[in-house]
Order: structure tokens, then C-alpha cells, then sequence
């Protein structure tokens, strides 16, 4: 609404399992920390969707990187225009 | 440097081709290329539940993928001298009997191109990033990670070194 206030876009995409159990593919988000991703992602999609994204075996990528096995509870930061993925746990080739 | 190559494809692949370009690169320098082709089963293959399997897909991470391989090999090529290897891997919805993928390492023996090609092969397993989804007679479900192939892969960690002495 013209606040002024900086929103920086992330592009968090959901795959496999994940992807069908969310219903979409991928959602526009405004976080600068993984904090703040949780946030926003229990408010759009619900609380019982970020359940099933911080489930055991799910893995957190931005920009394409394995996050540290601790990226539910750690802050890290989410560098501008980021793209963000939960993995459900590979399953190999 | 040794050549290599990673490619994701739904299109299906040839053995002898692929073979024949990675001979060629290596010329007289290669006293063996191990090959390896993975194909789809047709029954109870993962689920475990005897339903028979109609398809599989299999689903990845553009970019994402392919790293995760290119770190699999650059693991093979701490481990062994090898001249150049070369990884296909089909995605999307591929059938019984379908190559699902193809490894081939090339070196100047051959304990380290067996070596090399079998643990590429045992990585890919647990470490590429690929998910799969199985259709049988009984239902669609996404396969889980399977404890026997982390045993696999953890044989390498535990003991790498005894392949290549014997």
C-alpha cells in the first residue's frame, strides 16, 4: 500500500511429494530470513503446511545449495531474489 | 583433466554410442571403460507390496541435479585415475524394462573403472537428487529412501580403499 517499506521477492518451489501434498508448484514470498519464510509460509499456506515442510528428511535449498540440517530453528538469511526449495528426502537414481 | 559428462534427459540413450564417444576421447590412454545401464523393474520392485509395476517417474531439480551427480564424480576422481566418465539419467514417466541410467568410467586399468562405475552407481543411489514415483496395480505412491542403499553407499565410506587392493 505505498508504505515505502523494501520488499525483497523470493521464488520458494516445492517438489515432488511436497509439491502434490502443498497443491502448487511454487509461491512468491517476501523473507529475508529462514525465520521470516516460515512466517510467511504458515500465514499463506496454513500451519499444517509448514508442518509437512519441516518434517524429518526435508531438506532446504536457496539458490540451489543444501541448507545445514539445522534450518528450522537457525536464521539464516535469504539474500534478495533467492530461490528457495524444500526437497523431500531423494530417493536416488 | 579428466572428461566428463552429466546428462538429464526423458529421451532414451545408446549404449554403444555413448560408449564409442567416450572411447574416442580417450583414445590409446584407456585400458578399460566399465559400463553400467540401470533398468526399470516390473514387479514389486520398491514399494515392497507385490503390486506390479505399471510405470515409474521420476521427477528432479533442474541444475540442482546435475551438481549433485557432478559432485559424485568429482568424489570417484579423488579416489581413482580416471579418464573420463560419462552419466545419463532419464526422468520423467519411463516403463518397465526402460533404461532408467547409464554410468560409464574409463581409466587406464580396470580394478579402477569397475571401482569407479559401481560407486558412482551406489551414490547415485542415495545422493543424486531424484525422486520417484511408482504406479502399480495397487496405486500411486512416491518411494521412499531405502535403508539398503544407504548400507551401499556407506561401504565406500567405510572402506573404499579395499576394492582397489584387491
Amino acid at each position: 500500500m505505498g508504505s515505502g517499506k523494501k520488499t525483497v521477492a523470493i521464488r520458494v518451489k516445492f517438489f515432488a511429494s511436497l509439491r502434490e501434498s502443498v497443491g502448487i508448484e511454487e509461491v512468491e514470498v517476501d523473507a529475508e530470513t529462514v525465520a521470516a519464510l516460515r512466517e510467511c509460509l504458515s500465514s499463506r499456506l496454513g500451519l499444517e503446511v509448514l508442518d509437512l515442510l519441516q518434517a524429518e528428511g526435508v531438506q532446504l535449498a536457496i539458490n540451489q545449495r543444501f541448507m545445514s540440517e539445522d534450518w528450522r530453528t537457525n536464521d539464516a538469511l535469504i539474500p534478495p531474489n533467492a530461490e528457495v526449495a524444500f526437497l523431500p528426502r531423494v530417493t536416488g537414481g | 583433466m579428466a572428461m566428463r559428462s552429466v546428462l538429464i534427459q526423458e529421451d532414451d540413450f545408446d549404449l554403444a554410442e555413448q560408449y564409442q564417444q567416450l572411447r574416442n576421447h580417450c583414445g590409446s590412454t584407456a585400458g578399460a571403460i566399465a559400463s553400467f545401464v540401470g533398468l526399470v523393474r516390473d514387479h514389486n520392485a520398491y514399494a515392497g507390496d507385490g503390486g506390479e509395476v505399471a510405470s515409474l517417474t521420476l521427477e528432479h531439480y533442474p541444475g540442482m541435479t546435475e551438481a549433485s551427480i557432478d559432485n559424485i564424480i568429482s568424489s570417484a576422481e579423488e579416489k581413482w585415475p580416471l579418464l573420463g566418465t560419462r552419466v545419463i539419467h532419464r526422468v520423467g514417466a519411463l516403463g518397465p524394462a526402460d533404461q532408467i541410467v547409464l554410468v560409464l568410467a574409463a581409466s587406464a586399468h580396470r580394478e579402477a573403472a569397475f571401482a569407479a562405475a559401481h560407486f558412482i552407481m551406489d551414490f547415485l543411489k542415495t545422493q543424486a537428487v531424484f525422486w520417484k514415483k511408482e504406479t502399480s496395480s495397487l496405486g500411486e505412491r512416491w518411494i521412499e529412501s531405502m535403508a539398503e542403499d544407504h548400507d551401499k553407499a556407506q561401504f565406500w565410506e567405510d572402506g573404499p580403499a579395499s576394492v582397489n587392493e584387491k
